[in-house]
């Protein structure tokens, strides 16, 4: 306790004041919140390391998310590996629902009253959007976030979880699919 | 002709990489004439950049780190210190 600490970054004080950012951040990434709690420690423990220094509260912020982002990539490639999706066969399929057998649309799609650019600062909707998102099988989720969310290459992805692009184009549209029919439904249904 | 169910698998792969000419075409020849597959692929774009604005967001929705997590953390990053 002698010596003054070398580091200006004081860790156990930014546990409090932005743990509740960053895990929330990691939770709708994640998903889990074992994992979420996982990389905030990680985190912060690569923010202690650096003995980086920050004079504002949002700077520091905006440099955690930083790390966050990394660590959540990261995790998510690492489980990937180890558990291996590409079994396309195996995911539920909402193509069943939205078209008849003759490949034709059976729920119709209906344009958006309102551009969801604009109403993106609603607290509300961004909660939906983010709960539609949740509701995603595992597997799909996490491919989802990677490639739209943290805006990874298409081969990259493939690379590094070891699937098929033929495989990833096909998930990633049924994480669209329903992603669409879950806003349509509670948020731009409930508005028309 | 293709069905809508294979022109809405176009549309969404189309925001991933770029289409081979001739999906390309069936794609917009199709979406000429069909409306609901127009309405999907608007909606699809708009997905796309509500999600681009969405991933800068900081945190979408509050959520409070558990009073355990946050104790183990500090343990964690005391013994670092």
């Amino acid at each position: 306790m002698g010596e003054p600490p070398t580091t200006g970054f004081d860790a156990e004080a930014a546990v409090d004041e932005h743990g509740d950012a960053l895990y929330s951040y990691a939770l709708s990434r994640l998903n889990n919140p074992a994992s979420a709690e996982d990389v905030v420690q990680e985190t912060l423990l690569a923010a202690l390391r650096s003995g980086k220094t920050f004079s504002g509260r949002s700077s520091a912020r905006t440099w955690l998310i930083g790390i966050l982002k990394h660590k959540i990539v990261d995790l998510i490639r690492k489980e990937g590996r180890e558990l291996p999706i590409d079994k396309v066969a195996d995911q539920e399929t909402p193509e069943e629902e939205f078209f008849d057998r003759k490949g034709r649309w059976r729920i119709k799609p209906v344009e958006w009253q309102v551009n969801p650019l604009k109403i993106l600062e609603q607290k509300e909707f961004m909660g939906v959007l983010f709960q539609c998102m949740e509701h995603l099988p595992d597997r799909l989720h996490r491919l989802f976030v990677l490639r739209e969310l943290e805006e990874q290459d298409s081969d990259l992805i493939c690379k590094e979880l070891g699937i098929t692009p033929t495989n990833l184009w096909v998930m990633l549209h049924r994480a669209r699919m329903r992603l669409r029919g879950c806003l349509t439904e509670n948020w731009f249904g409930a508005k028309q | 002709m293709r069905t809508c169910k294979e022109i809405s698998k176009l549309v969404s792969e189309s925001l991933d990489r770029e289409l081979p000419f001739r999906e390309r075409m069936a794609m917009r020849g199709h979406l000429m004439m069909c409306s609901l597959c127009r309405t999907y692929s608007h909606q699809m774009r708009q997905l796309r950049s509500v999600l681009k604005k969405a991933s800068d967001a900081e945190a979408p929705t509050e959520k409070t780190l558990p009073e355990e997590a946050r104790r183990r953390i500090k343990q964690a990053l005391e013994k670092e210190e």
